[in-house]
């Protein structure tokens, strides 16, 4: 590559033209491709410079490695006893923003009276919950910041089960390495070991002291105040420990996987 | 003939324009990765920005790096590791040699004002660019010290829970991107202005390609 300089794209037009032409080309099938997604840039075709635009997977499948390596960067940096501020009432951010991969109207609905959470993987107790039994359990509540991985924040009050005492109660496997979530909007994703049993991680049954409301994951997420809005999942139906690396919906696509404070 | 260079410059003492190195290879090879690393993360970064802008306005889509917000976070987190270890290396070198006091210092308020204002008249000579005038000391000092701000807030916002200190120097999470934009602010007027000099002076880019 040649060494870049200062100013912006050096390349005559008829070169931008011809790399934009390429690149229409590469992007012709409609599949997931990484970061040439919405369209490459100029400022990426610059940037790539003197290597065939065609190389961009194997780009790709670098910042793909590099990102896997901040994962184990990350994990060797979490402190599993520090924990997330917390704030007083009134900083509760209201309304407290909806957030999902689809608008509001399209939030799943789910049948409180039918829903069990299915229980799997390395685990003792494999018998499904339901939201009475859940209820039973002895609850716990934060007012935390959420913060999503665009950046923008909002302080919220949750309540529900201390996630550890959970997984202790269900007989996890403490000493694998992932807890993995499926959910009702075809949603999954899924977290580090030491995460789930840091003590600020909530098996969410409420929102400001109701009924976990649809929109905010009806009838149950995992609240996470070290982890980015992604890594919560909403509307749970089933969670499995394992050893296997199970990824996640934005997590493949590229959303870093730690993705945690 | 002149008594006074004759005294200044013993004969002996000077032989015929000897080419010297003024920067050496390390501060080249340093910089240069530090322009990667700041075009990279500042392209990334204004991708990143789009997604939640702070303020009221965005960055031309043209202008940025990554294609998507996911895209624009796998080129930061990756590059920033370039910056920063780049960084220390550059730190380092500068202390171990001695050359951080030896070319940046001393550094008088007066000498920048008057350097300042003969820059503006278009009176600043450029004929020994073997030492720095004052207001290049201060800026590229500034440069240093934008830089250090820009990673030390990114950590305040990357891991804002880990580094508490951090997170409360920076006023929170919400105004450590505050300070995060500001000193990408910073460094992206200190590149503006430093390739415009650079313009006006070529033999300087030719002196950070080859030492000389």
């Amino acid at each position: 590559m040649p060494t870049p300089r200062h100013a912006a794209p050096t390349l005559s037009p008829r070169d931008q033209h011809e790399l934009l032409k390429e690149a229409r080309r590469v992007l012709a099938p409609p599949q997931r491709r990484l970061f040439l997604r919405g369209g490459m840039t100029l400022g990426g075709l610059a940037l790539l410079g003197g290597c065939s635009i065609t190389n961009s997977d194997e780009a790709e499948h670098l910042l793909m490695k590099i990102s896997r390596w901040n994962d184990s960067v990350q994990g060797w940096l979490f402190d599993p006893t520090r924990l997330a501020p917390t704030y007083p009432a009134s900083m509760i951010t209201r309304p407290f923003p909806f957030n999902a991969y689809y608008s509001e109207d399209e939030a799943p609905e789910v049948d409180g009276d039918s829903y069990r959470l299915g229980v799997g993987g390395l685990v003792q107790r494999k018998e499904p919950w339901t939201l009475a039994q859940l209820g039973a359990l002895p609850q716990q509540e934060q007012i935390t910041r959420h913060i999503c991985v665009e950046g923008w924040s909002a302080i919220g009050r949750w309540g529900g089960v201390p996630f550890a005492d959970f997984l202790r109660r269900i007989g996890a496997d403490t000493t694998a390495r992932y807890v993995g979530f499926k959910c009702a909007d075809k949603y999954y994703t899924s977290i580090d070991m030491p995460t789930a049993l840091h003590p600020q991680t909530l098996l969410v049954l409420q929102y400001d002291g109701q009924t976990l409301p649809r929109s905010y994951g009806f009838p149950m997420k995992l609240r996470m105040p070290t982890k980015l809005g992604y890594k919560n999942p909403k509307h749970i139906v089933e969670l499995y420990v394992t050893n296997d690396y199970p990824g996640g919906y934005w997590e493949d696509q590229g959303y870093n996987w730690f993705g945690g404070s | 003939m002149s008594t006074a260079a004759a005294t200044a410059e013993p004969v002996l003492a000077s032989p015929p324009r000897r080419p010297v190195t003024v920067q050496p290879a390390w501060v080249r090879l340093t910089h240069w990765l530090n322009v990667l690393g700041v075009l990279v993360l500042m392209t990334s970064g204004w991708r990143i920005y789009n997604a939640s802008p702070i303020f009221d306005f965005k960055f031309p889509k043209d202008l940025t790096l990554g294609g998507w917000l996911g895209g624009a976070l796998l080129w930061h987190f990756a590059a920033m590791w370039l910056l920063a270890a780049n960084g220390l290396v550059y730190l380092a070198l500068n202390l171990l040699t001695g050359r951080l006091r030896r070319r940046f210092f001393p550094l008088r308020p007066r000498e920048v004002l008057g350097d300042f204002v003969a820059a503006l008249r278009g009176r600043l000579a450029h004929d020994d660019l073997a030492h720095y005038n004052a207001v290049q000391k201060l800026a590229y000092l500034g440069a240093v010290a934008l830089l250090v701000v820009v990673v030390l807030s990114g950590l305040a916002v990357w891991k804002s829970v880990q580094l508490p200190l951090l997170r409360e120097l920076m006023g929170g999470f919400d105004n450590a991107r505050v300070v995060h934009f500001l000193a990408m602010a910073g460094i992206a007027f200190f590149v503006l202005v430093h390739v415009v000099m650079v313009a006006l002076v070529p033999r300087s880019l030719l002196l950070m390609i080859r030492g000389r």
